[in-house]
C-alpha cells in the first residue's frame, strides 16, 4: 500500500536524523570521521577495486545498529516466553535486556560507552513520546477531569519535592548519611528531579492493566503534566543553587515562584500557539497531500525547541500543541494523512519509547556513576513512596468535597501506587552541574536505583493489585449508537436543568464552550468541507457501518462467492451517500458499479475482525487503537480494492506526489459508460417482466395494515422499510429510476438458483443466513435480511439478533449449493476478460 | 437556622416534600445529605421564575429562560415538568422533578420497604426515555426518534442519513423486533452507561 511505503521512508528519516548525536559524542575519534580522505591518499598505491572505509560511516553506522539493537530487543522481548511477559511488563524486561547489553559492552571496551546522554534523550527520543500520548489523548475526558489533574500535576509534585527534599535533609541533619558535601538546597532540587511522575514508564505499565478511564486519565494526565511541573520546579532550584544560599532572599523567593508560573503557562500557551498555527496550515494542504502529514511532526517539534529556545516549558508546550490541534488537524487532513501521522507517531513514540528503557539499562552498567550510600538511597526511596500515598490521599480528599463522582479509596491506592519514575528524572540528574554539585554521582546512582524499583518491582506487582484490589476495569463494550445517542441527550438535559435551576454548574460551562467553539474555532480553524459533516454521532455511524461492511464481505466470503451481489441493480450502491463525504474524492459522483467485484475477489481474504478488547481510552503507545485502525484499514483496502480495480496500481509506482485513484478522466469515462450499459440492460429485462415489481408494493401494504391495530397516532408520513428506500432510491440516481433499483430480485444474466433472492420464499435466502431450525422468518426479519450492500445499514439485526454469527456457523451448505458456487465460480472466469 | 426555618416555613409541605424527594430538613435525621438551603434556594428560583406570582408556572414561564429556549430539546424538558393535561406546575412537582438530578448517595441506609428514591437509576431512565416518547404509549418509535436526531443534530447531516441513523439506533435496540423501544429494551440498551452519573447535576447533592 501506498502508506507503508510513506511510512518506510518516514523511518529511515526517523532512524537518520534521531539518533544521530547519540553517537556524536560518544565516538572518541571523531577527528579521523572529520578527515578521512586523508588516511586514503596516503595509503594510495593503485586502483583500489573496493576499500573498506570503516570512519567513513561510524557514526550512522553505531546509530543504527544501536536502533536495530533496539529493535530485535523488542522483539525478542515480546516474542519471549508469554508466561513472563504476563508477569513482567515490557518495559521491565527492556531495562533488563539493557543490563545484558550494558554488561557485553562494558565486557568488550572496560568502560561504558554508550550510555544515555540529557541531550539526546531531550533532544531527540522524548518529544515524540510526549508528542504522541498528547495528539491521541482522549480530551473530553481530559478536559473534564482537568481540575483534578492540575491539582495533583501542580500542587501534588510541589508537595513531592518539599517534603521529600526536607525529609532527606532532616535525615542527613540527623546524620543518618554520614558525610556528603550536599545542603539543603541541593536536598530540594534532588526531589524537584525525583518528584515527577513519568509518563513514558506510566503508560508502560498502566497500558496492560486496563483500569477504569477515569483512574487511567488522572494518572496518565497528571504524570504528562508533572513533568513539565518538575523540569521548571528543577530549574528554579538549579539557579538557586547558582545562586548560593546566602543571597537568597524573599525577593528571589518570589521571582521564583514569579518564573515557576511564567514558564509554566507560557509553555502552554505557546503550544497552543502553535496547535493553531497547525490546524490553519492543514486548512490548505490539499494540494500538497503527500507531505501533510509531516507537518504535525515538524511544527509539534518546532513548538517544543520554540519553548526550550525562550526557556518556557517544552514539555508542556507540545502536549497542548499535540491536545488542542488533534481535532482540527485529524478533520482537515485527508483520511490517509490521518492514518499516516497515526501509524508514523506510534511508530516513532514506541521507537524512541524501547531506546529509553534499553539503555536506561545499558546505562547501568558502569563502575564510573554507581556512588553507594545506604542511607541515601534507602531514604530516598522510602521518602518517594511514602510521600507519594501521603500526596495523593490528601489532594483526593481535598478533590473529593467537589467532585460529582468521588474517587474512590482503592483508586486512590493504584494511583499512589503507580507513581512510577523514569527518564525524565535520570534526564535531568544527569544534566546536573558537577561544579555545583559535589554529590552528583550519588544524585544519578539514587536516581537509576529509585527508576528500577519503581518501573521494574512496581510494575510487576502492579498487575497482582489491581486485580486483589478488585479496582473497576475499563468496561470495554461495542460501540453502540443508541448508547451515544443518549449521552449527547444527556448533556442536553443536564444543562437545560442547570438553567431551570437558575445555577452556573460544569454543564453550563461545557456548553458554553462548545457553542465558542462551534462558531467560532472550527470557524477559524477547519476547512469548510470538513465542517460539514463531522458530527459526531455521524462519524459514530459512519465507522459501524464501515464494520458491518467488512463482516458483510468477508461472511459471503466464507461461504465461498459474493455472487449473488452480482446482478447489476443489487450493486447499485451509491457509497458516496452511504458512507459519507469520505468517498466523495475517490469516487466523483460515480455510481460504483459492483459488477467489477469478482474481479479481485479471489486474492483478497479478509481477516476476521477482531473483538475489541482495548478499552476506550486506552492510550498506549503500542496497540493504539489497534482495532479501529485495522478496521479502517481493512474498510479501505476492501473497498477499495472490490469498487473499481482498472491500471490505478500501474500509476502511483512511478509518481511521487499523487496516490490518486480515478482521477483519470478517460477512466472515469470508463466507469461511467460501464454503468450505464449494464443498467440500460437491466431495465430492458425488468420490461420484459423477467420479474415484476409488484412485490414492493405488497410489502407496503403488508406494513401498513401491520402498523395500524399497533396503534400509531400518526399513520401519517411515516417511511418504513422499503419505503425508505423508495424516496432514498429516488434522490441517488437521478438516471436510475425508483422501480429498477428496488427490483433488484432480477436475476441479470447470472443462471444461479441459489442466490436468485425471492423475497416470498425463506428457502432461498443466502445460505449463510439460513437458519438451522426450519422456523421461516417472520415477514419483517424476511424484508430485512441484507440481500445487498444496498442494505448495508440494515445490517445491524444481524449483529443483535440471536441469528447472528453463530447461525453463519450452522449454516449447512449442502452439496447442491457448492456445486451452484462452483458454476458461478467458472461464470466469473469466462467474465474477466471482457473487464480486463 | 431560626431564619432558615421561618423561610421554610412558606414551603408549603415542606416536610413531605423533603421525605419523597430525599432532600430532607432536619440535622437529627442521620441521613441529612442535602441542607435546607437547596430547597430555599430552588424556592427562591421557583418565585423569580413565577413572574405574576400565582405560586405556579406554565410553560411560558419556562420560556422566558433564554438559554433553555437555545436547546434542542428544551421544549422536550419543558414538558417534563407538566404531566399529561395539567397545564401548570407548583413548587412541589418542580422540586420532585429536579430531584431526579441529585446524585445518587451511596451511604444512605438502604431500607427495605422504603419506596425507591426519586434518583434511582430507573427513574432517571424512566425521565430520559419519557422526553423520547412523547404520545406516552411507552414506546419510542422511529418517528419519535427521528424527531429527537432532528433536533439534536440539526443542519449537519441530512434527511437521509437522519433516517439510517434512526434506523440503525432502532435496530440497535429492538429486542422483539417490532420497530420501537419499548422502557425495558430502552434500559437494557444503556446497561453499560453509569446512568448515576451522566444524569447527575453536582450542586443537587
Amino acid at each position: 500500500m501506498a502508506s507503508s511505503v510513506y511510512l518506510c521512508l518516514l523511518r529511515a528519516v526517523f532512524l537518520v536524523c534521531f539518533v544521530n548525536p547519540l553517537i556524536q559524542g560518544l565516538s572518541e575519534d571523531e577527528s579521523v570521521f572529520q578527515n578521512p580522505h586523508h588516511q586514503q591518499e596516503e595509503n594510495l598505491t593503485g586502483l583500489p577495486i573496493v576499500t573498506f572505509k570503516w570512519h567513513h560511516v561510524e557514526t550512522p553506522y553505531l546509530v543504527i545498529i544501536w536502533v536495530f539493537v533496539a529493535g530485535l530487543a523488542k522483539l525478542s522481548v515480546v516474542e519471549l516466553n508469554h508466561h513472563v511477559i504476563s508477569v513482567v511488563p515490557e518495559s521491565g524486561l527492556l531495562i533488563i535486556l539493557g543490563f545484558i547489553l550494558g554488561g557485553i559492552v562494558w565486557g568488550a571496551d572496560r568502560a561504558q560507552t554508550f550510555k544515555l546522554l540529557p541531550p539526546t534523550f531531550f533532544y531527540y527520543l522524548l518529544p515524540q513520546i510526549i508528542l504522541d500520548a498528547s495528539y491521541f489523548m482522549p480530551n473530553k475526558l481530559f478536559f473534564s477531569n482537568l481540575g483534578a489533574i492540575l491539582i495533583y500535576a501542580i500542587f501534588g509534585t510541589c508537595w513531592n519535592a518539599a517534603t521529600v527534599g526536607l525529609s532527606l535533609w532532616g535525615c542527613y541533619e540527623a546524620g543518618v548519611m554520614g558525610n556528603l558535601d550536599i545542603g539543603l538546597l541541593q536536598f530540594l532540587l534532588f526531589g524537584s528531579l525525583i518528584a515527577a511522575v513519568d509518563p513514558v514508564a506510566v503508560i508502560a505499565v498502566f497500558e496492560e492493566v486496563h483500569v477504569n478511564e477515569v483512574l487511567f486519565i488522572l494518572v496518565f494526565g497528571e504524570s504528562l503534566l508533572n513533568d513539565g511541573v518538575t523540569v521548571v520546579l528543577y530549574n528554579v532550584f538549579d539557579a538557586f543553587v547558582a545562586l548560593g544560599g546566602p543571597r537568597i532572599d524573599a525577593a528571589e523567593i518570589f521571582k521564583g515562584i514569579f518564573s515557576f508560573v511564567v514558564v509554566a503557562f507560557g509553555g502552554s500557551f505557546l503550544g497552543i500557539g502553535f496547535a493553531i498555527l497547525l490546524s490553519l496550515l492543514t486548512r490548505c494542504t490539499k494540494h500538497i497531500q503527500i507531505i501533510e502529514a509531516g507537518f504535525v511532526f515538524v511544527v509539534g517539534y518546532l513548538a517544543y525547541l520554540t519553548a526550550e529556545m525562550l526557556s518556557l516549558s517544552a514539555i508542556l508546550s507540545i502536549t497542548f500543541c499535540g491536545i488542542c490541534c488533534q481535532k482540527y488537524v485529524n478533520a482537515n487532513m485527508d483520511e490517509k494523512s490521518v492514518t499516516t501521522v497515526r501509524h508514523a507517531m506510534k511508530l516513532l513514540a514506541n521507537g524512541s519509547e524501547t531506546m529509553i528503557f534499553l539503555f536506561l539499562g545499558v546505562t547501568a552498567i558502569d563502575t564510573e556513576i554507581w556512588v553507594w550510600n545506604t542511607g541515601f538511597i534507602l531514604l530516598t526511596l522510602l521518602f518517594v513512596f511514602i510521600y507519594r500515598i501521603i500526596g495523593t490521599f490528601l489532594f483526593t480528599w481535598m478533590l473529593n468535597k467537589f467532585r460529582l463522582v468521588p474517587i474512590e479509596v482503592i483508586d486512590q491506592v493504584v494511583m499512589s501506587y503507580g507513581g512510577l519514575r523514569g527518564a525524565v528524572a535520570y534526564g535531568l540528574a544527569a544534566l546536573l552541574d558537577e561544579d555545583k554539585i559535589p554529590e552528583k554521582n550519588l544524585m544519578i546512582s539514587t536516581t537509576l536505583i529509585v527508576v528500577y524499583f519503581t518501573v521494574i518491582l512496581q510494575g510487576i506487582t502492579m498487575k497482582p493489585l489491581v486485580q486483589w484490589l478488585k479496582v473497576k476495569r475499563a468496561a470495554h463494550s461495542d460501540l453502540k449508537l443508541i448508547e451515544k445517542l443518549n449521552n449527547r441527550a444527556f448533556d442536553h438535559i443536564l444543562a437545560a436543568v442547570e438553567d431551570i435551576c437558575g445555577r452556573i454548574g460544569d454543564n453550563w460551562w461545557t456548553r458554553g464552550w462548545n457553542r465558542f467553539e462551534e462558531n467560532y474555532i472550527s470557524w477559524l480553524l477547519m476547512k469548510p468541507k470538513a465542517r460539514k459533516n463531522r458530527d459526531y454521532l455521524f462519524s459514530i455511524f459512519h465507522k459501524l457501518n464501515l464494520e458491518d461492511a467488512i463482516n458483510y464481505v468477508s461472511e459471503g466470503e466464507r461461504q465461498g462467492s459474493l455472487a449473488f451481489s452480482r446482478s447489476d441493480e443489487a450493486a447499485n450502491v451509491d457509497f458516496k451517500k452511504q458512507f459519507g463525504s469520505e468517498f466523495a474524492d475517490v469516487m466523483p459522483n460515480i455510481m460504483v458499479d459492483m459488477s467489477n467485484y469478482e474481479l479481485g475477489i479471489e486474492h483478497f481474504s479478509v481477516t476476521s475482525i477482531v473483538k475489541d478488547t482495548i478499552p476506550s481510552v486506552s492510550l498506549d503507545i503500542h496497540g493504539q487503537d489497534r482495532k479501529n485502525a485495522m478496521d479502517d484499514i481493512n474498510a479501505h483496502h476492501l473497498l477499495q480494492q472490490h469498487l473499481y480495480r482498472s491500471r490505478k496500481h500501474h500509476r502511483h509506482k512511478y509518481s511521487r506526489s499523487h496516490f490518486s485513484i480515478n482521477q483519470n478522466e478517460d477512466e472515469v469515462q470508463e466507469i461511467f459508460q460501464r454503468t450505464m450499459r449494464s443498467r440500460l440492460e437491466s431495465f430492458k429485462s425488468t420490461k420484459m417482466g423477467v420479474n415484476p415489481a409488484k412485490k414492493i408494493t405488497k410489502h407496503h401494504k403488508k406494513e401498513l395494515t401491520h402498523k395500524m391495530p399497533n396503534g400509531h397516532p400518526d399513520g401519517t408520513g411515516h417511511l418504513y422499510g422499503d419505503e425508505v428506500d423508495i424516496a432514498v432510491g429516488s434522490e441517488t440516481g437521478a438516471i436510475n429510476s425508483t422501480f429498477m433499483r428496488d427490483t433488484y430480485t432480477v436475476g441479470a444474466g447470472i443462471e444461479n438458483p441459489v442466490f436468485l433472492p425471492d423475497m416470498d420464499s425463506p428457502t432461498h435466502s443466502p445460505p449463510w443466513l439460513m437458519e438451522t431450525e426450519a422456523v421461516a422468518p417472520s415477514q419483517r426479519a424476511q424484508r430485512r435480511l441484507p440481500w445487498t450492500p444496498n442494505r448495508l445499514r440494515r445490517l445491524a439485526p444481524m449483529r443483535i439478533s440471536t441469528c447472528s454469527t453463530d447461525s453463519f456457523l450452522m449454516a449447512d451448505v449442502s452439496l447442491t449449493l457448492e456445486e451452484h458456487e462452483e458454476h458461478s465460480q467458472t461464470d466469473h472466469v469466462e467474465m474477466r476478460p471482457v473487464f480486463d | 437556622m431560626g431564619s432558615t426555618n421561618s423561610t421554610l416555613l412558606k414551603i408549603p409541605n415542606v416536610e413531605v416534600l423533603m421525605q419523597e424527594t430525599g432532600l430532607k430538613l432536619v440535622a437529627e435525621e442521620n441521613c441529612l445529605n442535602v441542607s435546607p438551603a437547596h430547597i430555599i434556594r430552588l424556592h427562591d428560583r421557583f418565585k423569580a421564575l413565577d413572574k405574576e406570582g400565582r405560586g405556579h408556572l406554565c410553560p411560558h414561564d419556562f420560556g422566558a429562560i433564554k438559554e433553555l429556549a437555545m436547546n434542542p430539546i428544551g421544549d422536550r424538558i419543558i414538558g417534563a415538568f407538566f404531566s399529561p393535561g395539567k397545564e401548570t406546575v407548583d413548587f412541589h412537582t418542580f422540586v420532585k422533578i429536579l430531584a431526579h438530578f441529585r446524585p445518587v448517595d451511596k451511604d444512605r441506609p438502604k431500607e427495605p420497604n422504603s419506596p425507591e428514591p426519586i434518583n434511582s437509576r430507573s427513574n432517571k431512565l424512566k425521565f430520559a426515555f419519557q422526553l423520547y416518547d412523547q404520545d406516552k404509549d411507552g414506546k419510542i418509535s422511529r418517528d419519535e426518534l427521528l424527531q429527537v436526531l432532528r433536533a439534536m443534530l440539526g443542519m449537519q447531516v441530512t434527511d437521509e442519513q437522519l433516517e439510517s441513523i434512526a434506523d440503525r439506533t432502532i435496530q440497535e435496540a429492538d429486542l422483539d423486533r417490532d420497530d420501537t423501544i419499548s422502557f425495558e429494551e430502552f434500559r437494557k440498551s444503556l446497561e453499560k452507561i453509569n446512568i448515576d452519573h451522566k444524569m447527575s447535576i453536582r450542586f443537587l447533592r
